[in-house]
């Protein structure tokens, strides 16, 4: 069953037009891979989904109901939550304080027991769940250190840990491994999976690392200048001739890969 | 705090109660601050909450201890009003929207001669009045139910501060779109953090109508408001104790001043500048340094060690 839908999408930003009657379904449970050349329209599809731009025709459906037209935190509310290309954390606040800001809409406190604390369980509870994502991204070392201070490939990961504390059901990564060496790039990759496998999100994934797109996406979505160009499994997208000649770079593309097992 | 006022002269007992009047203005207008919105209408809305104490006790005769509450809910609301349409703006343009619409309103209190009482505002303001055999005329009970206020106030503002609603208007500051996009409703927490500041503003006001017995527009010019900056910018806004630090040191320098009355403002203005430009932390950026400096060196080196460690075993 499609959680997440959206029909003959158009973006215009004056004369340019960066989304061009798009069709996309996700399933649920599905790792969903979007490539496509820089200025493919893969950020700015994101950024309409979240509700940052509104979209020039077009719906996207999120479990049957339209979402399109509401703000960013009414959209995180029923569930779709982002990343983004840039590190985006708040980097006054410790490790674990960005969690908790971000798991604010998990409290169910009222306003009086929350500004005089008055309900220990329930901020002990809060804390603990915030705790476990910590953890899940392995930075519970690093739990006091503030943001700002913690290397590039940490940040990124809490950059994840942001988002997963809002607990959405639709996470959509905005190239999560950005900027990483290879064993980082690794650890989140095996994270993503994980987060699909062990905490049942459906993940939307915009990538410029092939690898890793090639080795944890169920399917495949090819974007270029605002269209899709083709969609199925990795194999299928390798095998694409179009997709070949406008994204992967003619027939060296095996080559980039580095004759590896690519395929999961 | 609590027997100063014994040993001093009566007229440094009046600089106290102004002082801590001072201290919930400050703290309140820290608490706004912490989204990111610096306004320039703080001392306009304590002056609705002055306003609406000295009306409601002159025209309903209702007693002090219903009217101060009440002046903060006027304040809290007046607040609203105006943070609304301001919502649209940040930044630089939020701190010229609140100049001007704060500016509207003290205005409204100059045209306006009933109820406000127009440019010479409203005098015979009525007096707290007695409790048992303690009146509040007089200016040691009055400082200490200032205090008891006071602390009331900051107790208040400060579990704001720390819990979980403090932390949503720190994340605003620091990446409002980041904020947005975890689900937080920034318009909605920017305002409810200016409608507390004025609701405490308000309180403020209603305390120094009733000490002062007279009110009117020119209490709450720019003038005023450019004092209650250099106290936040001086005593820093980063963390709670930074305006409080700054209203001590700035008032202890305005009665320094005293006999240098025409220089102040000139000397104000480069205390102003040097710090945003040398310590734009404020006097409180200076904690952390004093305490890295004289403080536990080998906590500070293991914590390094932890952090590179870390950083081998990577993720």
């Amino acid at each position: 069953m499609a959680i997440f839908e959206v029909k003959n999408l158009c973006k215009n930003f004056g004369g340019l037009t960066a989304v061009n009657q798009l069709n996309l379904k996700v399933d649920e449970g599905e790792i969903r891979g979007v490539i496509g050349p820089n200025g493919a329209g893969k950020t700015t599809l994101f950024n309409i989904i979240c509700g940052v731009y509104k979209p020039t025709t077009g719906k996207i459906l999120y479990q049957g109901k339209e979402i399109s037209g509401l703000k960013s935190n009414q959209i995180a509310k029923k569930g779709v939550v982002r990343t983004f290309q840039r590190t985006a954390l708040f980097h006054q606040f410790t490790v674990l304080d960005n969690v908790l800001v971000a798991s604010h809409l998990q409290y169910k406190g009222g306003l009086f027991s929350t500004i005089f604390g008055t309900n220990q369980s329930l901020d002990m509870e809060q804390e603990k769940k915030a705790m476990e994502i910590i953890e899940f991204l392995g930075l519970s070392d690093l739990k006091d250190e503030l943001a700002g201070n913690l290397p590039h490939g940490h940040q990124r990961a809490l950059g994840i840990a942001v988002a997963l504390a809002s607990k959405p059901k639709l996470i959509m990564l905005d190239e999560p491994v950005t900027g990483m060496d290879p064993t980082e790039t690794h650890h989140i990759t095996d994270l993503i999976k994980k987060i699909r496998d062990e905490w049942g999100m459906t993940i939307l994934l915009v990538e410029h690392d092939m690898k890793v797109v090639m080795s944890i996406c169920d399917k495949i979505t090819v974007l270029s200048f605002g269209e899709k160009l083709a969609e199925g499994s990795p194999n299928q997208i390798l095998e694409n001739s179009e997709v070949i000649e406008a994204y992967l770079g003619g027939e060296d593309v095996v080559a980039l890969l580095g004759g590896e097992e690519v395929v999961a | 705090m609590s027997v100063l006022p014994f040993f001093v002269r009566e007229y440094y007992v009046e600089i106290l109660i102004i002082f801590l009047i001072n201290l919930i203005l400050a703290v309140s207008y820290r608490l706004i601050a912490t989204t990111g919105d610096w306004t320039l209408c703080h001392i306009v809305v304590m002056g609705v909450g002055a306003y609406a104490s000295a009306l409601m006790a002159k025209h309903f005769g209702w007693p002090f201890w219903m009217t101060m509450p009440l002046a903060g809910v006027t304040a809290g609301l007046i607040g609203f009003a105006i943070v609304y349409p301001m919502l649209r703006t940040v930044g630089f343009g939020f701190f010229i929207a609140s100049l001007a619409i704060g500016e509207f309103v003290r205005l409204c209190w100059v045209k306006f001669h009933t109820p406000f009482g127009g440019p010479r505002g409203m005098i015979n303001i009525d007096e707290v009045g007695k409790l048992g055999s303690i009146d509040f005329y007089d200016a040691i009970p009055y400082y200490f139910m200032t205090l008891v206020i006071t602390m009331g106030c900051l107790f208040i503002m400060y579990r704001i501060d720390i819990s979980r609603i403090g932390k949503a208007f720190k994340s605003i500051y620091q990446d409002d779109i980041l904020a947005e996009s975890i689900g937080i409703n920034v318009a909605r927490y920017r305002s409810f953090a200016f409608v507390i500041g004025s609701f405490f503003a308000g309180i403020a006001g209603a305390l120094l109508a009733h000490r002062l017995g007279a009110i009117d527009p020119h209490i709450f010019i720019l003038d005023e408001m450019v004092y209650l900056l250099v106290w936040v910018v001086v005593g820093g806004s980063a963390t709670f104790r930074g305006p409080i630090i700054g209203v001590v040191v700035m008032t202890l320098l305005f009665e320094w001043t005293r006999p240098m009355l025409e220089w102040r403002p000139l000397l104000f203005g480069v205390i102003l500048i040097g710090f945003l430009i040398f310590m734009p932390g404020g006097l409180e950026s200076l904690i952390p340094k004093f305490k890295s400096l004289f403080g536990n060196r080998k906590g500070a080196q293991a914590k390094a060690e932890k952090l590179t460690e870390s950083e081998k075993s990577i993720v």
